[in-house]
């Protein structure tokens, strides 16, 4: 009756060339790869850098690991298409970033989001949305970062997570002023917890 | 940051209202996170069942970027690299991108990836004998018309083997990424070619366990859009997550 959506398959190990190919020396087809930064010089609220690592389930820590970041502004006003108003013109809120290939450190900076209403009004915890794909991912893995620091009382998504000690898995962790460190496991002990959404 | 349009919207009640839920992923169409044919997924596929959770505006908005991102040659596989032309079968790749609910997805990003015509990637990870092309570099991009289609001049990537049992080998395939209009719609997939008898043998084709969704993958060849003594052409039409539609003008349903 209705079309089925595509079905995935994995991003393989050379997704670079396709989404970052100047990070991998294909240069002369883009002038730059896309989502380097979701912020531009001025954007309004608290700049933070957070560095990470993705880890398999045999504790390999993934050199190939591309992650797309998706967040509001300070105000808690999505870029595009929000349809409660217009956000910091400052902040684009996407971001491509890939792990480094000796590494396998990511880091992103930018801005902390305000709090966004869940369908139901009630205020979710600010947070960073995650697509991750890799060799070996055959569905982008979709999964939310938080601030252990920030006001998360009562987000209706992170009560969601019936064993309430996987929520710290979501938490990145303060590393320093401006400093935070979120470290993504896909399987095993202290695996993240991922949605199906 | 320039590249992304600044709070672009959608009309109010209109389909990609970023009010509108985005329709429930089917778990079971999709290729299984752990399939062990594909050695590497055994590692990377999380065991906790994933937590199911409504979209909400964090999965309902996305970026969106402009018409003005595309260089002229951005979708053009064979010159985009040095501009002189890439070896290997001429062809073109094209389709629509449609929802979930038959709409065309217009002004929606479509990036795309391959191995050279002797299937070799452009890639410090790639070691395979077959020589790199020195006019190929191997992505494209392009955005979506307004009734969602869109098309590629490429040349046809080669078969190539891989690291996982001892002798398998990729089909021929173009690697493809797409984003519609909300973050909860990302998707990437692979494209194959109508007769190529590796897909039956691919495990990671096989990672996805119904028939139905593996042929939806296989693009058949069309000769309505090949050119006569230039290229031959391959249709491939994509399906991205729809939304409910819960607000009609404005008004949420029921009031």
């Amino acid at each position: 009756m209705y079309p089925k959506e595509t079905p995935s398959q994995t991003a393989g190990p050379y997704v670079h060339i396709g989404l970052t190919p100047n990070f991998v020396g294909i240069h002369g087809i883009y002038d730059q790869d896309l989502g380097a930064s979701p912020i531009a010089d001025g954007a309004k609220g608290e700049v933070v850098t957070i560095t990470g690592t993705v880890r398999d389930g045999a504790g390999m820590v993934m050199r190939d690991a591309l992650i797309e970041t998706w967040q509001a502004d300070a105000a808690g006003i999505y870029p595009s298409n929000d349809p409660r108003g217009v956000a910091d013109p400052n902040v684009s809120g996407w971001a491509r970033i890939v792990a480094d290939f000796d590494s396998g450190e990511w880091t992103l900076r930018t801005v902390k989001p305000g709090r966004v209403p869940a369908p139901d009004g009630r205020l979710m915890a600010p947070h960073i949305s995650l697509w991750i794909v890799a060799r070996g991912i055959n569905i982008g893995l979709q999964t939310r970062l938080h601030f252990e620091d920030a006001d998360n009382d009562g987000c209706p998504v992170l009560a969601r997570i019936e064993q309430s000690d996987r929520v710290a898995t979501l938490m990145a962790k303060k590393t320093g002023p401006s400093d935070y460190r979120f470290n993504i496991i896909l399987q095993g002990i202290g695996e993240t917890v991922f949605f199906d959404l | 940051m320039s590249q992304i349009k600044p709070a672009m919207g959608h009309p109010a009640g209109g389909r990609n209202d970023a009010r509108n839920p985005l329709i429930a992923r089917d778990r079971d169409w999709h290729p299984a996170p752990l399939a062990p044919g594909y050695k590497t997924s055994v590692t990377r596929a999380p065991q906790r069942p994933l937590v199911a959770m409504p979209t909400t505006l964090s999965e309902q908005t996305g970026p969106a970027f402009g018409h003005g991102l595309i260089g002229e040659l951005d979708n053009n596989l064979i010159l985009n690299f040095t501009g002189q032309p890439a070896i290997g079968e001429r062809i073109i790749v094209h389709g629509r991108v449609t929802d979930e609910n038959g709409r065309g997805v217009s002004g929606t990003l479509v990036e795309a990836w391959q191995a050279n015509a002797g299937g070799r990637y452009r890639h410090k990870k790639d070691g395979y004998l077959a020589p790199l092309d020195p006019n190929f570099g191997g992505c494209g991009r392009t955005i979506t018309a307004e009734d969602g289609s869109y098309e590629f001049l490429t040349i046809r990537p080669g078969a190539y083997p891989w690291p996982n049992r001892v002798n398998d080998w990729r089909p021929m395939h173009i690697h493809l990424s797409l984003f519609g209009s909300g973050f909860g719609q990302r998707l990437i997939t692979q494209l194959y070619f109508e007769g190529d008898p590796l897909i039956a043998r691919c495990p990671i084709v096989h990672t996805i366990g119904q028939d139905k969704a593996i042929q939806s993958l296989i693009a058949p060849l069309d000769m309505n859009r090949a050119i006569p003594m230039d290229c031959l052409a391959y249709r491939f039409d994509v399906v991205l997550r729809g939304r409910r539609q819960t607000v009609f003008e404005n008004r949420m349903e029921g009031m």
